[in-house]
């Protein structure tokens, strides 16, 4: 645990404000409502909303936890540089993007939802956050030792064969069963 | 396929009972506002109209619900009358968090059908407040009540308005858009990953719900769901009238002015009982921290635990249940669960904390746990202790074998259960239901056997004089270790203690094989019902879930219950 990243936060609440605010729109138009302009707008809105916060960032301190399938849109993400890096600049994006919502009701609470999540973000960037893509880890080089053609990589604790061969008649003594017979001499 | 029945039959048998009468109501109340009372309704809304009465019913019957599963002392004393009947039913207790959450997501579901619908409704009545026709019914229907205000249809009154203006005007819309907000907020911070990482904002925000409930009684105040009175349809009957609309109320004709009037708000009634239930809740959870609590002793172990020993006058507990902590110098709201791991035949009580974040971390200084010099005992911080709460652990001894799984930390219940096992024995004239024990503690290191292992030490000591050796058998398993460690442990292999624990049963390594421990037990015991309890991830639990509903050899039944915070 520790102090909150409040970015976490506010991706969340800026998600589902995004899938509220492009449903909200989708009932605009389908239902022909007047304004049915703002509900077009806030079907697009909705939808670069959610792709823009569908991939979570990598958190500061701790395991980041990736959403299913978000490689793709992190590397679509991370393409622009310091304009999805920087917290402030999603905060005013966010903030612009809700006001078209308010001019009709059925994209009001997606255009308020969306508000909240603006002020989240601006309380994660006067708290420095920041970011960060969520890239998988390079394999580290296997190592091969000198006589041992493919060794495993982590042993079990085990005496060395000439013991664990002398030991055939003790077995009872042994912490656990050996997995093939081990014969008294061979 | 034997156990499923055992583990899972109850909980589907509430789901689906839950659901059958979620559908019935949602059917129920669509129904009931296709009756003539709101033909003319349904005139400008359509269907739209019993769209939104449907969810509104559902969301009634299950904010009622969503109150009742997080009143822990309720279900406590719940849990405690029932288990004398039935050990199933008690069980069920358990899994009051899952319900709640399946609660919370109906009340979001039919929440958006209900907005959606209110939508429709909206755009239509003001289209028929627009469409200004003295031929066009919705448009004569919408003028009803002009004069009085009070026997009107159409709840926009005006057509210089627009339907976001009226929705924030009107009781109705201002406090459905308020305890929406309170919803979506709840839900964003109940995520999972906010759950487990920033629990106060979680807690804090879920205090979201006074607003929601307030607000939820106050939405049908407006009356703003209308039809025509009971005595306007006698006099004027709708589906003959309603093509005459051009000549209602004139001399010679037997179609009087409708008159219309709003359904009075019902929502107070469903959620009334469950919000006095959880104030009362509240009421007695602040009563218990309260009440005072010494802290006798601190320990300080390795592996970054702190053990509290305390005392609190009139404190009974079980094995393996949890007491929530407060200390009011770190935070005045924060109150973290932790278990009990002391035996309730001892004179205090005891929680192992494990130091991971703010809160601990706080303890631990408070505690002086930085310091060397020893405090005397008015310098420490003053806590507030509520609990004990019931968890499975408490079934523990009404099973004749047990299988006790810990996962690191998550061995501390069974600490308690195991020091309450030597207490009883120890006191002879205690008939003990439980034969045998099967005790596995994985861990993936080897620090963090320190305080566990001086227990298991000192049961293993008292059980070799009192010539008990078969009572408890335990397996450590070692999950996970470095090369030079292994190297140490091959040299040692020969040595009578175990080199990681000093105890005589030796520490396994790797992950136990389920299947072959499972299948071994159930062979030892034909015929016996097994409970298997686990305090651990949820990985392990689908395993140990799985492999308690597939051995069933010989008539032995596992029971599977898990623990989890």
């Amino acid at each position: 645990m520790g102090k909150i990243e409040w970015a976490m936060w506010a991706n969340e609440q800026a998600l589902a404000a995004g899938l509220i605010y492009a449903t909200g729109g989708i009932v605009g138009v389908a239902g022909q409502f007047r304004g049915w302009q703002f509900a077009c707008f806030g079907i697009a809105a909705g939808v670069f909303v959610c792709l823009l916060e569908y991939p979570r960032s990598k958190r500061g301190k701790g395991t980041s936890v990736e959403r299913t399938g978000q490689y793709c849109f992190t590397v679509c993400v991370k393409a622009f540089g310091p304009l999805t890096r920087n917290y402030y600049i999603r905060a005013f994006l966010h903030a612009t993007l809700c006001v078209p919502g308010g001019f009709m009701l059925a994209t009001v609470l997606g255009c308020v939802c969306l508000g909240i999540a603006s002020l989240i973000y601006l309380t994660a960037a006067i708290h420095g956050e920041h970011w960060e893509p969520i890239l998988p880890r390079r394999e580290p080089p296997k190592r091969v030792g000198d006589s041992i053609k493919e060794p495993p990589q982590n042993p079990p604790p085990r005496p060395p064969p000439e013991l664990r061969r002398k030991k055939a008649d003790k077995l009872e003594a042994a912490a656990y069963d050996n997995p093939m017979s081990v014969t008294v001499s061979e | 396929m034997g156990n499923f029945a055992a583990n899972e039959g109850l909980s589907i048998f509430v789901i689906l009972v839950w659901l059958g009468i979620n559908v019935f109501l949602f059917v129920h109340f669509y129904m009931a506002f296709l009756v003539d009372r709101y033909y003319y309704t349904r005139v400008i809304l359509g269907h739209a109209l019993s769209w939104a009465r449907a969810p509104a019913a559902c969301l009634n019957f299950n904010c009622m619900l969503i109150l009742l599963p997080v009143c822990r002392n309720l279900l406590s004393f719940l849990r405690g009358s029932i288990q004398y009947c039935s050990r199933t039913a008690a069980r069920q207790l358990d899994r009051n968090l899952t319900f709640h959450k399946l609660v919370a997501y109906m009340i979001a579901l039919h929440t958006a059908i209900h907005i959606i619908a209110h939508l429709f409704n909206f755009e239509r009545f003001m289209d028929s407040q627009l469409m200004i026709n003295s031929s066009h019914l919705p448009y004569v229907l919408s003028q009803i009540g002009n004069n009085d205000n009070r026997s009107y249809l159409n709840p926009i009154r005006t057509n210089e308005t627009n339907p976001t203006i009226v929705m924030f005007t009107t009781i109705a819309g201002l406090t459905g858009v308020v305890i929406t907000l309170a919803l979506i907020l709840i839900i964003t911070s109940s995520m999972e990953v906010i759950r487990r990482s920033y629990f106060e904002v979680f807690w804090f925000t879920h205090h979201l719900f006074i607003v929601f409930f307030i607000g939820l009684v106050a939405h049908g105040i407006g009356r703003i769901v209308r039809g025509q009175t009971v005595e306007s349809v006698k006099v004027h009957d709708p589906v003959e009238c309603h093509s005459k609309f051009e000549t209602w109320g004139q001399n010679g004709t037997d179609c009087p002015e409708p008159v219309f009037a709003g359904n009075p708000p019902m929502t107070w009634k469903w959620v009334v009982g469950p919000m006095f239930l959880y104030v009362c809740e509240r009421l007695v959870r602040f009563y218990r921290s309260q009440q005072k609590v010494v802290i006798t002793k601190v320990v300080m172990h390795p592996s970054k635990t702190l053990e509290l020993q305390m005392k609190k006058k009139g404190f009974k507990m079980e094995v393996g249940q949890y007491v929530f902590m407060q200390c009011p110098s770190i935070s005045q709201l924060e109150w973290h669960p932790f278990t009990l791991t002391s035996a309730p035949e001892e004179d205090h009580l005891s929680v192992h904390i494990r130091i991971v974040g703010d809160w601990t971390q706080a303890l631990y200084t408070a505690c002086g746990g930085d310091k060397t010099v020893v405090l005397d005992a008015w310098t420490l911080p003053k806590v507030a202790v509520d609990g004990p709460f019931g968890t499975a652990s408490e079934d523990v001894f009404r099973y004749e074998v047990v299988m006790l799984v810990g996962a690191g930390i998550g061995v501390t219940p069974f600490a308690s259960v195991l020091k309450s096992v030597w207490y009883k024995h120890v006191q002879e004239n205690k008939n003990v239901f439980t034969k045998k024990i099967y005790f596995y503690w994985l861990c993936p290191e080897t620090q963090a056997f320190e305080w566990f292992a001086d227990l298991l030490q000192s049961l293993e000591r008292q059980m070799n004089e009192k010539d008990m050796r078969d009572f408890l058998s335990y397996n450590i398993y070692l999950t996970r270790w470095k090369d030079a460690e292994a190297a140490h442990l091959r040299v040692q292999y020969e040595a009578e203690d175990d080199p990681i624990t000093g105890l005589k049963q030796k520490t396994r390594y790797g992950k136990p094989n389920w299947d072959n421990e499972f299948s071994a037990i159930a062979t030892q015991h034909p015929g016996s019902k097994v409970g298997v309890f686990l305090c651990g991830p949820t990985a392990l639990a689908t395993a140990l879930g799985k492999q308690c509903i597939s051995h069933t050899e010989s008539g032995t039944e596992f029971i599977f219950n898990k623990e989890n915070f």
